[in-house]
């Protein structure tokens, strides 16, 4: 077993991850820095949201799917877990939001703990206080916990989204593109928000957009085809990329 | 008169149109017909009385005697005892399948087979369901075959796939996103199944339980072989009791006066009872439809 270098929360090593016979991703090693922001980009079927759903054990759910490899968090091998016990520790959001439409915003919010834990109400309360108010969305909804989570908008169901993973109280959180169906004025809430997060939470996320990479993120890593093709400190992935393909992609000449 | 191809294709296609039209007219008749015949006939009987008394004696009316039409109290009491039996079992049975085969059977072919089985059910005559619990009880518990029991086990026979498919259909409505949403919160397969995916398809599912049991109300054939009526008030649910259908066959091929009549309250609580459930629950679909429209 590998040793895991000091300062990376999750170590990604030699990650393949198939569907049926498709292998969608290739010998992926990523070490990812804790409380670091780190970013996933490349085109359009690269890989990227396989390898994100593959850190939570999300990718595993569908039907006939297949990893290989192994992704360390602190030390322990995530497939060697209970793949609940994961995702408890591994906090996702999605690219579109998916509240539970049938719910109110406490409950949304609350859901992790009513379902998991189960604990008092007052602990309930302030979690729900704390995963709001760092979700940034606190002041907008504090006076209606009890409307139904689709009666807000859909940048703050993406915000009321990441409040939930926030309530679990994660140690990591994955992002798959989660400005993709929003606009940029909730776009730019989230990036703030991002940047917040990661005082606290190590944060990977999956982004199609070059300047969200560069504007979030403190390492990057391309994928192309399934493959890494480069990974490293995002100021110098995009201003001095090592290979030719990294070089292409960010320049725009495909993509 | 001499047509060219164009005005042909034309007519010819207004022509179809006209004739579909009249097929739904057609269509439509013998629902307005029924639902009038049966008002005007089974309206003029309704009182208090009808609903709580008994069946009375056979009588049709000559100078001095007039005859009572009063009641079907005993009929809508069987009723309610053999849906709710029925029910009783069929619901969860069934629910219990449609979750396994959504939930738990994916696309595996085992998912397929099961709602290929529902399906076949659903095609069984309703006397054959009434035949099949009738050879069963009568080898292994004869003392039952002619009970509100037996009856129920017809009938939840004929509910069972009703509520597996329309659960079935319920459950996979749910948008994949909510599933992923609760297993990436750490929420355990059963407790994401059970308690977020069945709770957001409850009225789906409510829909399905409701029109099963709108079916089974009017099921007579196989309370014929098993649960066969009786004009005694409905006492327990191991003896044989009274119920709207039977009434209905009763009265219709009496030739007292008062049972055709009682017959035909009878029929009319039963198209409400039906109509009454149909419309209840596309009410119900309709509202949650629009909810998770709002997503995203």
């Amino acid at each position: 077993m590998a040793i895991p270098s000091v300062g990376v929360k999750m170590d990604v090593q030699h990650l393949s991850a198939f569907y049926g016979e498709h292998r969608a991703i290739e010998d992926i090693s990523i070490p990812m820095a804790d409380r670091e922001v780190t970013a996933i980009i490349g085109p359009s079927g690269c890989g990227k949201s396989t390898l994100i759903r593959c850190l939570n054990r999300l990718h595993e759910t569908a039907p006939k799917t297949r990893v290989e490899g192994s992704v360390f968090l602190d030390g322990d091998d995530l497939y060697r877990l209970d793949p609940t016990v994961v995702r408890r520790r591994v906090g996702m959001v999605f690219q579109k939001p998916n509240p539970f439409a049938t719910m109110s915003i406490y409950n949304n919010v609350s859901a992790p703990l009513r379902f998991n834990s189960r604990p008092s109400r007052e602990v309930m309360d302030q979690t729900v206080l704390r995963a709001l108010k760092q979700a940034a969305l606190w002041e907008e909804v504090r006076d209606r916990l009890d409307s139904a989570a689709t009666s807000l908008s859909g940048g703050q169901q993406q915000r009321l989204c990441i409040a939930r993973a926030l309530a679990a109280d994660p140690e990591v959180l994955l992002m798959d593109e989660p400005c993709s169906a929003l606009d940029p004025i909730a776009t730019s809430k989230i990036e703030d928000l991002i940047s917040q997060l990661k005082s606290n939470y190590t944060v990977i996320i999956v982004t199609h957009n070059m300047q969200q990479a560069a504007r979030v993120s403190d390492n990057t890593a391309f994928l192309y085809l399934g493959k890494l093709i480069e990974f490293g400190p995002t100021e110098e992935l995009f201003e001095r990329p090592k290979e030719k393909l990294t070089e292409s992609y960010i320049t725009g000449r495909f993509g | 008169m001499k047509f060219n191809r164009a005005t042909r294709r034309k007519l010819f296609s207004h022509g179809m149109t006209v004739l579909t039209g009249a097929t739904v007219v057609l269509v439509l008749i013998p629902l307005f017909w029924i639902i009038y015949e049966s008002a005007i006939l089974g309206a003029s009987v309704f009182s208090l009385g009808f609903f709580t008394q008994n069946i009375p004696a056979p009588c049709s009316p000559h100078p001095g005697v007039t005859c009572s039409t009063n009641g079907v109290g005993s009929a809508i009491q069987g009723t309610v005892y053999l849906l709710l039996l029925a029910a009783l079992w069929a619901v969860p049975v069934g629910l219990g399948a449609a979750i396994f085969a959504v939930e738990y059977g994916g696309e595996r072919a085992i998912a397929r087979v099961i709602s290929m089985a529902a399906d076949v059910l659903s095609g069984v005559p309703s006397i054959v369901a009434g035949m099949f619990i009738y050879a069963l009880l009568i080898v292994y518990y004869p003392l039952l075959v002619f009970s509100v029991i037996s009856g129920s086990l017809a009938l939840g026979v004929i509910m069972l796939p009703i509520v597996m498919r329309t659960s079935e259909e319920a459950l996979r409505t749910i948008p994949h996103s909510v599933r992923e949403a609760a297993l990436a919160l750490g929420i355990s397969r059963w407790k994401t199944s059970v308690r977020i995916i069945l709770v957001a398809a409850m009225p789906g599912v409510l829909t399905g339980v409701l029109l099963s049991i709108a079916r089974a109300a009017g099921e007579a054939a196989p309370l014929l072989l098993l649960d066969n009526g009786s004009l005694h008030p409905c006492m327990s649910v191991d003896t044989v009791c009274q119920s709207l259908s039977l009434t209905i066959y009763l009265g219709a091929t009496s030739p007292s006066q008062n049972w055709v009549s009682i017959a035909w309250g009878a029929a009319l609580i039963l198209v409400i009872l039906v109509l009454g459930l149909s419309i209840v629950s596309q009410l119900v679909l309709n509202r949650t439809a629009r909810k998770w429209g709002q997503v995203g």
